[in-house]
């Protein structure tokens, strides 16, 4: 009843929607960077939503499975591997082996019934700069065996129509990938937008900005022209959000990502769209990305519609396998 | 206590959104909002995940894709703020703990001491003293989990950050600078200036109650010997 960790990649970790209610003892949430992708992962093999899954980063790992099981894997598609967005059975003692990811960055790959790790203040996330959480509180590596919480899960896959070939027709949307690049990010202005220069807030806007090699999952550094204030004053700490912009002094704004930190003392310019921060996610270094700015209302509007095209696509995984 | 106002509700994004009371530390202020925070906190709204305190104000995390997820949540924010203000004011019970963190202040963990003497004009026996003699409140938790701003250091002692942070300061250093003073929960960098060292474990994901300090909670040190911290960390 496991997974054999062979090779660990680059960055793979256990993840789930993540832990909420400790931001005021500076805690964030953390969980799955591209929470869309892990939705469907899950659908795909008739799991819970927040059932805990593999967040596979930039460069796969390889794994073995030691029984029968039904997996699926959604978001960043990667060289080699399962088919994407499709449940797929692995039979005992296959192999998923992938590579560089090709388009996006990050990709879930959920079990049915779930990996076997304990919860962690009522999350399974890793959070690797507090080490606990997932499995051992760190990434995967080699040698790591996996439990899986049900064995019998893979059963499951009988339930569903399937073509000649053993596999299903159809496939989950791919939500949260980029068709191109850059990709348009929705921001609202930030607590300290007033405060930058005009030119600042120009080039906040017009630039097409990179991912910079030193990001991680708890930020992400956009290269581009440095951004200034006239009045270069200090500001007094306060809390921060997932996807809020900051620019330290450098000039080099810092979008908070899954693992950031939950107070800063440097201004921020913007705040990004809840609905793009997933798509966000979803570049690797060198990845480009621009902001269009928009108001509240617009934001809370795209929230919504990725959370209903998300739920009906759910709905619809979810009537393959006979559930209303 | 005077009854402050909000100067106003800032989003912060679509999924919270940040009540400023002040745009300076005002440790009044801050002692409302650490009444509010858990005022909203008690009320259990169901779209709010998180109330953080912050220096000047207090962030309410939303659950944004919650059924009763209100159309105008700024507003309706800023009214839950507003009818938490009395109960919140009328509450007699001091929010926050008591607690006593045992500190040792020795050269060995004492690593910015010259350095603190110097620029404070105090001879260096002094700032242990000092800062074991103030009584201190958490104001505001963040930067890393566990890891809380106290207010209430002696003026005397107030002194910039360090011009470059250290790559790594070891977990549990007591540290200081303008006028608070923090733990490092664990080895990070940082940039604030060592004067001590607690052997006690301030962040524990394990446990129930996983932070050893919330927000709100009333500090005091006590200066303890290298081998009560040696004895003390073995312990933990």
């Amino acid at each position: 009843m496991s997974v054999r960790v062979l090779r660990p990649g680059l960055l793979t970790t256990v993840q789930d929607e993540g832990r909420h209610g400790y931001q005021r003892v500076g805690l964030c949430p953390g969980g799955a960077m591209d929470p869309v992708a892990f939705a469907l992962a899950n659908a795909l093999v008739g799991n819970d939503a927040n059932e805990a899954a593999l967040e596979i980063t930039v460069i796969g790992p390889e794994l073995q499975f030691e029984q029968d099981t039904l997996v699926a894997v959604c978001g960043a598609e990667f060289q080699g591997g399962f088919p994407h967005n499709r449940p797929t059975l692995a039979r005992k003692g296959s192999r998923f082996n992938v590579g560089r990811a090709v388009r996006g960055a990050r990709a879930y790959l959920a079990v049915a019934g779930g990996f076997g790790v304990e919860p962690v203040l009522g999350s399974r996330a890793t959070y690797l700069p507090g080490q606990f959480g997932g499995f051992e509180g760190r990434a995967l590596k080699h040698g790591d065996v996996l439990p899986l919480r049900d064995a019998a899960a893979a059963e499951r896959f009988s339930k569903l129509k399937k073509t000649r070939d053993g596999t299903v027709k159809w496939s989950a949307p791919p939500f949260t990938l980029p068709d191109r690049e850059p990709i348009l990010v929705h921001v609202i202005d930030g607590q300290h937008y007033a405060s930058f220069d005009a030119t600042s807030q120009r080039a906040f806007l017009d630039t097409v900005w990179s991912v910079a090699p030193e990001s991680n999952r708890m930020g992400f550094r956009l290269s581009g022209p440095p951004l200034g204030r006239p009045q270069a004053d200090e500001i007094l700490s306060g809390p921060t959000c997932l996807g809020s912009v900051q620019v330290p002094p450098s000039g080099v704004p810092i979008a908070l990502m899954a693992d950031h930190q939950t107070t800063g003392g440097y201004p921020r310019i913007a705040e990004i769209a809840s609905a793009d921060v997933a798509r966000l996610a979803q570049l690797a270094p060198g990845g480009k990305v621009h902001f269009a700015r928009c108001s509240l209302e617009i934001a809370g509007e795209l929230r919504k519609d990725a959370r209903e095209r998300l739920q009906s696509a759910v709905r619809g995984i979810a009537w393959e396998y006979g559930k209303k | 206590m005077a009854q402050p106002r909000p100067l106003g509700v800032i989003p912060l994004g679509d999924s919270a959104a940040y009540v400023e009371f002040s745009s300076t530390l005002d440790l009044d202020v801050n002692s409302v909002v650490q009444r509010l925070a858990l005022a909203i906190l008690k009320r259990k709204v169901p779209w709010i995940r998180d109330v953080v305190p912050a220096l000047g104000g207090l962030a309410l995390h939303f659950d944004p894709d919650h059924a009763e997820f209100p159309a105008k949540p700024l507003e309706e924010a800023l009214a839950l703020v507003n009818e938490s203000m009395k109960p919140a004011l009328a509450a007699k019970d001091n929010p926050g703990s008591d607690v006593v963190l045992p500190v040792c202040y020795e050269p060995e963990f004492a690593l910015d001491l010259a350095e603190i003497a110097k620029k404070a004009q105090v001879p260096p026996e002094e700032v242990a003293t000092r800062h074991a003699a103030g009584e201190y409140r958490v104001l505001m938790m963040g930067f890393a989990p566990g890891h809380a701003y106290m207010g209430g250091l002696d003026p005397k002692l107030a002194v910039p950050r360090r011009s470059s942070p250290r790559a790594v300061v070891p977990a549990g250093s007591v540290a200081i600078a303008n006028e608070q003073t923090v733990v490092y929960p664990y080895a990070i960098s940082g940039g604030w200036n060592v004067i001590g060292r607690t052997p006690m474990v301030l962040f524990d994901a394990r446990r129930q109650r996983p932070s050893l300090l919330w927000p709100g909670d009333r500090i005091r040190f006590r200066a303890i010997t290298r081998a009560q911290f040696i004895e003390m960390a073995a312990a933990q």
